[in-house]
């Protein structure tokens, strides 16, 4: 295997991967600063975020006629959605305002997008993480039935949310459309994307359209992998993988492409 | 050596492609220095943006096979909200360098003082620039480029930049773009002139100055 693997290929690896460690070093300190909790808020912001969300459903009853237990409901739904959002939203317009770090050769695009993916998957995932915890300490929630299926069905959801990202991240450095349609996209996607109902409790007719929207698939496994055979669920993987990759793959394409084009200020 | 291979530079503006640089070649080998002179707009910077790799160019090939700065140009190249030190420890990550030893070079050579610590939207032009050439300075290159270094800070200032860069590392190479030929000629061996997008190379110094002067 060591032979595959050229010397040249693991250089610019560790300077990539240095690269990147500078770049979340600084972006945790532009967003967050030295001030109160500093870099904290990576993860305390989408805990606050689930939490306020979760108590809201919580006096809609939401899930009631179903069921099923809100606070481990809107844990699984909620994060799903913070996770490909946050990060999305991250990429968005990254480029810009990091024109003047293009000086530096090995800071590239791609770079940029992956040290904000970073940031923000890690958020999201330290959020879910430690609020299933806490919840579960103090008898809220039960322990999942499947860990195992939960922490897949998290990595499906993090390959989808780094494809969207890389692609959003580069169309919106050539139109500032994208920026405005993007926000409208997201906010209708919140209610679509699986976050608030089961697949199962749907009509069979609207059931088939909503299993087209690709994170629905992560949420439903998300939720298989928690509630175990106590719901049923209904998700594709390979139509979810088939979508990661073409995402994945365009993306860095048009990362690529969007390298060629950038003139550092 | 940097090689520079074909390069031609093509830039999308709002009445079409416009050609900046076309077909250039030039070869720098180490400890070399080379002047590189045209007017304004002539496309000096794109071309040290080139050799830099901070721009990529639209055809052929730049190869480093030592270490090349980025351009020093006292803009650019940091970050406004951050302060001066977390700029310097930025990039000393970014080109894998010490921060130890960087930062008491940096506060010793910018003499900013307590400013090293607010952020570098608050400073003044001139506090800028030194502090971008201090950053510069604190990193070891084996190639230098250098983008209108003249036009900067006061003389004490200047006299600084110029025991740093010319008799401190005088066996590093150089490339330094400028409009000035009197600075070409006092710093350079070899020189360029770029004009209309195509670069000429000339072995002697005053040979290029004569044909940038046969230009105007």
């Amino acid at each position: 295997m060591a032979g595959l693997v050229s010397a040249e290929f693991k250089r610019s690896l560790i300077i990539q991967t240095r690269v990147i460690g500078a770049l979340l070093m600084r972006e945790i300190l532009t967003r967050y600063g030295r001030h109160n909790i500093g870099f904290m808020w990576v993860f305390v912001e989408p805990m606050l975020f689930t939490l306020g969300v979760a108590g809201l459903w919580t006096l809609l009853k939401l899930g009631h006629e179903h069921h099923i237990d809100i606070i481990s409901f809107a844990l699984t739904g909620y994060s799903s959605v913070l996770l490909w959002r946050n990060a999305v939203n991250r990429c968005n317009l990254a480029i810009a305002p990091n024109l003047s770090l293009m000086y530096h050769r090995n800071v590239r695009v791609i770079d940029i997008f992956l040290a904000r993916l970073v940031l923000e998957v890690s958020g999201a995932t330290i959020s879910l993480v430690v609020l299933s915890l806490f919840f579960m300490a103090i008898g809220w929630m039960s322990a999942p039935a499947d860990v195992l299926t939960m922490v897949f069905a998290w990595l499906m959801l993090v390959w989808f949310s780094v494809g969207l990202g890389l692609v959003i991240g580069s169309i919106s450095e050539r139109s500032e459309v994208v920026d405005r349609v993007w926000h409208t996209i997201t906010y209708l996607m919140f209610p679509l994307s699986g976050a608030v109902f089961m697949i199962d409790w749907l009509p069979r007719a609207l059931q088939e359209v909503l299993l087209w929207v690709p994170m629905v698939h992560g949420v439903e496994m998300l939720r298989h992998g928690y509630y175990g055979e106590w719901v049923t669920t209904h998700y594709n993987l390979v139509y979810f993988a088939s979508v990661n990759l073409v995402l994945l793959l365009v993306g860095l394409i048009l990362a690529r492409q969007t390298q060629l084009r950038v003139e550092p200020e | 050596m940097i090689s520079i291979e074909n390069v031609s530079k093509i830039y999308g503006t709002r009445h079409g492609p416009r050609e900046v640089l076309h077909d250039v070649n030039l070869t720098i080998h180490k400890g070399e220095k080379i002047g590189i002179l045209g007017r304004n707009g002539a496309g000096k910077s794109t071309l040290i943006r080139l050799i830099s790799g901070a721009e990529l160019p639209t055809s052929g090939h730049v190869r480093r096979t030592m270490s090349v700065s980025w351009p020093l140009a006292f803009t650019g190249g940091f970050q406004g909200s951050l302060t001066g030190l977390d700029n310097l420890r930025f990039i000393c990550r970014v080109y894998g360098a010490p921060i130890g030893p960087a930062i008491p070079f940096v506060e010793a050579f910018s003499d900013l003082g307590s400013y090293l610590r607010e952020p570098v939207k608050k400073y003044s032009s001139g506090m800028r620039a030194r502090l971008a050439f201090a950053l510069s300075m604190a990193i070891d290159f084996d190639c230098y480029l250098i983008d209108e270094v003249v036009a900067v800070g006061d003389s004490r200032f200047h006299e600084k930049c110029h025991t740093e860069l010319f008799e401190k590392r005088k066996d590093k190479a150089m490339v330094i773009v400028s409009h000035s030929p009197a600075y070409i000629a006092e710093h350079c061996e070899r020189a360029a002139v770029l004009s209309n997008g195509t670069l000429m190379l000339f072995d002697r110094v005053d040979e290029a100055l004569d044909y940038y002067h046969a230009q105007s």
